[in-house]
């Protein structure tokens, strides 16, 4: 690789709005979708500390969707707590992505970026660091981070009280499963991801009979256990087929 | 759900949450972890939405029953053909609410 005139790194103050403007697009979807989660949660019967309490404590917009569901058919805390961190396990792989862009900072830093670190905070920060320099770039994560946190917890607190006025005509509870349809979709990306949607689809309806919506997480798991097993499968193939050619 | 389980399920989901986000930023060697466990986050993802999506649906259909509520079952088909070609999740979304709406009206106006 030929050396390039290194550019001096921006301020901190810069990187800050760089992250907020980038975040922008997104924010676009995400005030909607806060909107809809704070008229959702009153429609689930959760009371509005309670729903404003979900956006900043688990700051996770699926996990707290499936939590309003979770909490309209009383389930109990731990299948609520162990359902959360099965969706929100997606999240280790942010965390794996961008640590070693982090491990410099101070402890301070990593945790105040790990609690902002979602969907589209990564998907914005991961792409700054592809672009050095980036002796200040936490700064940009930083405000990409806050931009989406203050506008998931605004719209959170408007939705808590439109919701009231939304019709149920409007049947607003479907845009649940679309949300989860539509974020499902970019993760089929081959043969073992399709094999974990349709079997996590087709073994959380024959495990529906199971108590306190355990049937999901059981579900979910397995269908990761088959995924893995297909993807094995798939790789051990591809080596045979290959060495097969190589004898050939 | 009583508010005391409430409460216990949102200080139990923060920090759940927070220990996924925080997990490799804070773990020293992420090396010496199963390849199997690694491997397997990925399809976390797909499997919890899919088991999700299909539990949705068919809820209504098992509660009042196919006559009922087959618009939810078409406005979802419909939605999944869009998104599956677009992979616009608004337009996905959108359409799928829009779709409900009027098969709902056609199905009982």
């Amino acid at each position: 690789m030929t050396p390039m005139t290194t550019p001096s790194a921006r301020s901190p103050r810069a990187e800050f709005l760089g992250g907020a403007r980038d975040q922008l697009p997104l924010l676009l979807g995400v005030i909607p979708f806060g909107l809809i989660f704070g008229a959702l949660a009153i429609e689930a019967g959760v009371p509005p500390l309670g729903a404003n309490g979900l956006s900043l404590f688990v700051f996770a917009g699926s996990a707290q969707f499936v939590s309003l569901n979770l909490v309209e058919t009383g389930a109990p805390a731990l299948v609520m707590i162990l359902t959360i961190f099965i969706v929100n396990l997606r999240h280790a792989l942010y965390s794996a992505s961008l640590a070693p862009h982090v491990r410099h900072l101070p402890a301070r830093w990593r945790l105040l970026l790990a609690y902002l670190l979602t969907d589209e905070a990564f998907a914005v920060a991961q792409a700054r660091y592809r672009r050095p320099p980036l002796e200040t770039a936490h700064w940009y994560a930083l405000g990409t981070g806050l931009a989406l946190w203050t506008s998931w917890q605004l719209s959170t607190l408007a939705g808590v009280f439109f919701g009231a006025r939304v019709p149920a005509s409007w049947s607003l509870d479907f845009a649940l499963p679309l949300t989860f349809l539509a974020l499902l979709l970019p993760a089929l990306v081959d043969r073992p991801a399709w094999v974990a949607a349709l079997g996590g689809a087709a073994l959380a309806i024959l495990l529906h009979g199971l108590p306190y919506n355990l049937g999901l997480v059981v579900a979910a798991m397995t269908a990761v256990g088959i995924a893995l097993a297909t993807e094995g499968r798939q790789e051990s193939l591809a080596a045979n087929s290959s060495a097969a050619k190589e004898k050939t | 759900m009583s508010p005391g389980a409430f409460w216990l399920a949102v200080v139990g989901g923060m920090l759940v949450t927070f220990a996924t986000r925080a997990s490799f930023f804070i773990l020293p060697q992420t090396e010496r972890l199963p390849r199997l466990f690694l491997r397997g986050l990925r399809f976390v993802p797909p499997a919890v939405l899919g088991a999700l999506v299909a539990t949705m649906v068919a809820d209504p259909l098992a509660e009042s029953g196919f006559r009922t509520a087959w618009p939810r079952l078409a406005a979802v088909l419909v939605a999944a053909i869009f998104g599956w070609r677009t992979r616009n999740m608004w337009g996905t979304i959108g359409l799928g609410m829009v779709s409900l709406w009027v098969l709902q009206s056609v199905a009982s106006p």
